[in-house]
Formats: C-alpha cells, sequence, structure tokens
C-alpha cells in the first residue's frame, strides 16, 4: 500500500466491435484515480461503460488503449489471477457443486494455503458477513441476501487490496438492498480495504460513496463527492441524471466578480445574484438549474427572484408533496416537504391556486452549454 | 365426462401416459416376460421350443460343456463367458475413448460464438442422417487390406521406396473398437455439450478473479459442473454399445463376437431361441448391474434436465 492510488486509469479507451461492424467505444478516453481506502462508485444506466471499466480493473478485458494502474503498477494484459483485487460479480457467481465453505476455501486453495489456515480466514469471514454456521450448506439453499454475502466473503477473504462491486444488491429487494448499503459500507470502515462499486442506483451511490464517478456514454461526466455531485453538477446531464431538476434556457445579462444577472426569456424574467465561478461571459447562452426542494412557494408575492404562476397538479408520496407550478406556460416542479402531520385535503396546495415561487440565488445554477 | 376429466389432474395424467404405457406393456414387458419363459426352456431336434423349466441354457453360458476334446461327457469351456466379458471391455473402452474424444469438441462448442454453435451441432448430427449399417460399410472400405488407408500408406511408402505390407486392420478388435466410437460419438458430444453451454461465463471469471489460471478452473470448476453430461452420454453409449451386432458384425467378422452376435446367431443360424433368450437376459441383467453401480455413484446426470 505505497502508492498513492489503489486504482488509476489513465485515458483508458474499450473499443468494440458491433454486430453491425462498427466500432464503438463502451470506454471513451476515461481517466480516473481511486485513492486507497476510499469507497469509490461509477454511476450512470446500462451501457455507459461502468461495467467494462469495472472489467478493465478486474483484468476481464484488457484496454484497447491507455492504462490500468493498480497500487501503482501498470497492468497491461496481467490476467485476473495475478492481479491482487476480487471481484463480486452481479449474478454472485457462486459455485453451485460447492458447499460455501468450498466457495469460500476456493480461492485461499488456489493461494496453496495450509488447512487449519484457510479453516481459521473461512470462520473468520463468516462471522464478518454474519452467516456463521451455514459452512456446510450449497448456495442453492441459501436466500438472495445470503449468497450476495457469501459472494462478500468469497472475495473479502483472499484479503485484497481493492474490492470491486458489481452491481451487487441488484436482485435484493428495497428493503434488504438498504440494510446491505449500510453493512458494505461499514465494513469498508471496519477493513479500511479500497471498494470500487458500479451501481445505476443514485441513492444507494449517494449512501455508500466518498467519492462517485457519473458516467455516461463511455464518458467521465463528472467526478466528485456525493455533496459535490448534487450540489454543483458539472453539467444538465448531470443535474438531470442525479435527482430532479427544473431547467430553463437563458442568457447571462451581466457579470460582477462573482455574481451574475441570467435573462430568462421563458419567464421575460430575469434571475440575478446567482454565484458563479466559471469562466463565463456577458452574452452567453446558459442552462439555469434548481433543484425541486430549492423552489419555494410564497403565499405573498416578494420583490426579487419571485415569479406568479398557477398551481396544475399536486402528488402527494408521504414525505413531501409533489406541486406542479405553470410560470408563463413553463411547468416548474416544486417539492414540499409534509412537515406536519393533516388530512385536510384544503391544507394542500390545490389545483387552480395562484402561487408564487421564490427561486433564492444561491441556489440556483448557471450550467455552461455543451 | 369432460367436465369431471377437467377437474381431474390425476386422471388426465393418467390419460396422458396411457398411450406409452400400452406400447411399452405390449412391447417390452410381455416379450421380455416371453423372453423369461422361453430361456428356461429347451430345443427340440428340430429347432422348436419346448416349454420346461430346465437351468441348461444359464449352466452352457457360464462355462458347462458337453461337446469335449478329450472324450469326457462334460467340461469347463469358457468361449461365452469370454465373449460376455469381451463385449463388456469393449464397451467400457469405446465409452472411455468417446468421452476423451467428445469432450473437448463439445467445450469448444460451447465456447464458441452463440451464432456458429447451432452450425457446429448442425455438423455433428450429420452423420446420423446416414444410414447406420452404411456407415459401418464406410469404415469397411477404409479399413480393409485394399482399402484408402492402405492404399494411401502404400503410396506414401512408395514416395520414399520403403517396402510396404498392407495392414490386417479389418476384422480386428481394434477395428470393431474403432466402429463403435465412431457410431456412438454424437450420443456423448450432444449431453457434454448441453452441460457445458448451462455454465454461466461468470463462474469461470469468478474462479480467475480468485486465482485459478485455466487449468485449475478446468479441474474445479469445469468439470465438476459438466459432469451430468459425461454421465448422462456414458449411460447412452454404454447400454447400446453393450447389445449391438452390426459393427462388430461388418468390422469384426468372425474374429470378434460379442453378447449380441451371439443372440443374433442363436435366434437366426442356430435356430436355439432358448439359448438366444438366456444370453439375452445374461446381457441385460449384467447391464443393469454396471448401469446400477455407476449411476448409484455419479447419478443420472439429472441434473442436466434440473438445473
Amino acid at each position: 500500500m505505497t502508492a498513492e492510488f489503489a486504482v488509476e486509469l489513465q485515458d483508458v479507451v474499450k473499443r468494440f466491435i458491433t454486430p453491425e461492424g462498427n466500432a464503438l467505444n463502451a470506454v471513451d478516453h476515461v481517466t480516473m484515480q481511486i485513492k486507497n481506502g476510499e469507497f469509490f462508485s461509477m454511476l450512470g444506466s446500462s451501457g455507459c461503460g461502468k461495467t467494462t471499466s469495472l472489467r478493465m480493473i478486474a483484468g476481464f478485458e484488457w484496454p484497447t488503449e491507455g492504462e490500468v494502474y493498480i497500487e501503482g503498477k501498470a497492468m497491461g494484459h496481467t490476467p485476473p489471477f495475478q492481479r491482487k483485487v476480487n471481484t463480486v460479480f452481479q449474478s454472485y457467481a457462486l459455485f453451485q457443486h460447492l458447499t460455501v465453505f468450498q466457495n469460500i476455501a476456493f480461492g485461499l486453495e488456489m493461494e496453496g494455503a495450509q488447512k487449519d489456515e484457510i479453516e481459521k480466514r473461512v470462520k473468520h469471514v463468516l462471522e464478518m458477513v454474519q452467516l456463521t454456521g451455514m459452512e456446510r450448506r450449497k448456495p442453492k439453499q441459501l436466500s438472495g441476501g445470503q449468497q450476495q454475502r457469501i459472494a462478500v466473503a468469497r472475495a473479502l477473504v483472499k484479503v485484497p487490496d481493492v474490492l470491486l462491486l458489481d452491481e451487487p444488491l441488484g436482485a435484493l429487494d428495497l428493503k434488504l438492498r438498504k440494510d446491505m448499503q449500510l453493512e458494505l459500507k461499514a465494513l469498508q470502515q471496519q477493513l479500511g480495504i479500497t471498494f470500487v462499486y458500479v451501481t445505476h442506483d443514485q441513492e444507494e451511490a449517494m449512501t455508500m460513496s466518498d467519492r462517485i464517478a457519473v458516467m455516461s456514454k463511455g464518458k467521465v461526466q463528472q467526478m466528485g463527492t456525493p455533496v459535490e455531485i448534487y450540489e454543483r453538477p458539472a453539467n444538465r446531464f448531470v443535474a438531470d441524471f442525479i435527482g430532479d431538476s427544473n431547467f430553463f434556457e437563458g442568457r447571462i445579462k451581466s457579470l460582477s466578480k462573482n455574481e451574475a444577472v441570467v435573462f430568462i426569456p421563458d419567464l421575460k424574467a430575469e434571475v440575478t445574484g446567482i454565484p458563479v465561478s466559471q469562466g463565463l461571459v456577458t452574452g452567453e447562452e446558459i442552462t439555469v438549474s434548481i433543484r425541486p426542494e430549492k423552489v419555494l412557494i410564497s403565499e405573498k408575492p416578494m420583490n426579487q427572484n419571485t415569479f406568479r404562476g398557477r398551481v396544475t397538479n399536486t402528488v402527494y408520496i408521504g414525505t413531501d408533496t409533489h406541486v406542479y407550478v405553470d410560470l408563463m406556460g413553463k411547468r416548474v416542479k416544486v417539492f414540499e416537504q409534509n412537515r406536519i402531520s393533516r388530512l385536510d385535503p384544503g391544507s394542500f396546495y390545490t389545483v387552480g391556486q395562484d402561487v408564487t415561487l421564490v427561486m433564492m440565488p444561491e441556489n440556483v445554477l448557471v450550467l455552461k452549454k455543451e | 365426462m369432460l367436465k369431471r376429466l377437467r377437474e381431474n389432474k390425476s386422471a388426465q395424467g393418467t390419460l396422458l401416459a396411457s398411450p406409452t404405457m400400452l406400447w411399452m406393456i405390449g412391447l417390452l414387458i410381455i416379450p421380455l416376460l416371453l423372453t423369461l419363459v422361453v430361456s428356461f426352456g429347451q430345443r427340440s431336434p428340430d429347432g422348436d421350443v419346448i416349454y420346461s423349466f430346465s437351468l441348461d441354457n444359464y449352466i452352457r453360458l457360464f462355462g458347462y460343456s458337453t461337446d469335449c476334446d478329450n472324450g469326457q461327457a462334460s467340461c469347463f469351456d469358457p468361449l461365452y463367458l469370454q465373449i460376455l466379458w469381451r463385449s463388456l471391455t469393449l464397451a467400457f473402452n469405446t465409452t472411455v475413448f468417446v468421452i476423451l474424444l467428445a469432450y473437448p469438441l463439445a467445450y469448444f462448442i460451447a465456447r464458441a460464438h452463440p451464432l456458429r454453435r447451432n452450425t457446429f451441432l448442425f455438423l455433428v448430427l450429420i452423420p446420423l442422417w446416414t444410414n447406420f449399417v452404411i456407415r459401418v460399410y464406410a469404415w469397411m472400405m477404409l479399413l480393409r487390406t485394399q482399402g484408402v488407408i492402405n492404399l494411401m500408406l502404400g503410396w506414401l511408402a512408395g514416395l520414399f521406396n520403403i517396402p510396404f505390407t498392407p495392414l490386417e486392420m479389418l476384422y480386428t478388435p481394434g477395428a470393431v473398437l474403432v466402429g463403435m466410437v465412431y457410431e456412438f460419438l454424437p450420443f456423448m458430444i450432444l449431453p457434454i455439450y448441453t452441460s457445458l453451454e448451462k455454465i454461466d461465463n461468470s463462474l469461470y471469471e469468478a474462479a480467475a478473479d480468485l486465482g485459478a489460471n485455466g487449468l485449475k478452473t478446468f479441474a474445479r470448476v469445469t468439470l465438476p459442473l459438466s459432469m451430468p453430461g459425461v454421465v448422462a452420454g456414458t449411460i447412452l453409449v454404454f447400454i447400446p454399445v453393450m447389445g449391438t451386432f452390426i459393427v462388430s458384425d461388418i468390422l469384426g467378422g468372425r474374429q470378434v463376437i460379442l453378447v449380441g452376435n451371439l443372440i443374433q446367431r442363436q435366434f437366426l443360424d442356430a435356430r436355439d431361441p432358448t439359448f438366444g433368450s438366456a444370453a439375452s437376459l445374461i446381457l441385460m441383467i449384467l447391464t443393469l448391474i454396471v448401469t446400477y453401480f455407476y449411476t448409484r455413484k455419479f447419478g443420472f446426470g439429472e441434473e442436466i434436465v434440473v438445473a
């Protein structure tokens, strides 16, 4: 553990030939550095290149261009069985002909570990995943959640430098998935092993990760902590993919040192005092975004950054009420937290009601056009 | 009536199974019982069956002979035991060779690109379109003294000025083995392919991930998971080879006589159905015993259906 980064991808390209004979960059010039002891997630929808990136770290695929480094060493065409990384597969890939004990012992036997050493380590790792006493069962006799833990135990027993997890919770139901998320996170913190986690579930990535790489079309769209990615999305794709956003097309009307005034033609109005940092120029066409929970509904009109609209729909979803407001023909989503328990329909916003929306400038983001 | 049938699941089952049941009773169980009865009978001088309860046929099969060289009334003649043993070892050898040839090919097909797999399977099945006997005769053309192989070898020897006497390949145990292996190869390839094809690619990756190289992955993952196919194939090959007589008849001639040939000759040439019946039953019992011990150790390869 001397290298600065546990895993490093340097300008990695993975090119596949489609059945139609076209070249496709499943991973398109990806560079990322994953720190030692970090819980790192690759997040994106299917086909974004996250799984291919993971498989290149594991050694199941080799990059067409670029290089993968593990603990500072260039991997080249090193086969999987010579890499100090282990994988938890989406399908678990447990050996059905072997018992739980034999499954977990498999990797240790390949290392040539002694029998009593194997027994000790298997026992220890089974305790870790809370499945003591299951040694003699066959994987088929276990529940999905238990099989998942065995898959984790089988990989962890090897004490890898990096543990790779490919959507390991995808097959579990919601409740179990949430429990396992916290458990995996606790396990990672306790062991201090670098976890590289692939998922399409943004909430899952947010819950567990120290840092997230949001990927789309083979490229990394943004890399950062969950807070950075949610609060300061780098572009419209990230703002749209992570959570919900309201978007407006706009133009920079004026710029001061670190504040901007943006004119939004759709609303025939301007938003003032937006904090900006990027190199923007006056007159530039930009996209403005604001999170639905950051739009405030006010009964009385206010002076600045307020907009009059009419409620077109409300959806009660338990924790929140989603209020859809028509703002000069543009639909704006507003999430209102249900802080007070109530049943009376009259106490909610009703369809047709006139409301004032407040967009505080510090909640408004200016996104450059691609 | 129909309504009652619709509600009665077990009656539905009986109805569906009954055509096969009747077929099996009429054409398997009853003939088998007849064979049993006949096997205890005796042959009349003009070749008819005299029904009795005599164990003579079985005693004769196990070596008791009244046709002795040294003028004694009776002596031990292992002729039929040798035939049984020859059949057994030949069936065993055939199965082993078939496994050794079929496994790599099945593995190759299972690991081929999905679009090509069907083409390969098709190629495996093509020989089955040709008549069994014709295929065995083709081997005769290849193996005989003036056959294709000897002609080729002679031509090669001529090129290098080496004296060449044609090899005696036809009518040897080797010829019968080659013919058997050839005939039964597809019946081993298909079940092994089916079980190999079911192994998810992620299992190979998991083995590699856990530190197993190609050889260890094969020994610890591929082979155990494909055993159901090997077992099913073994049953499909071993049992028919035990009983077949065409291959040994054509490629073995008078030299390689198997139980199948013995039975055939008793019924057709020697006109002694009682002895033929006894031999048939002994063959069946022998096959059952071997299959019983084999399946008790390895199962029936049922996972191939269930999994």
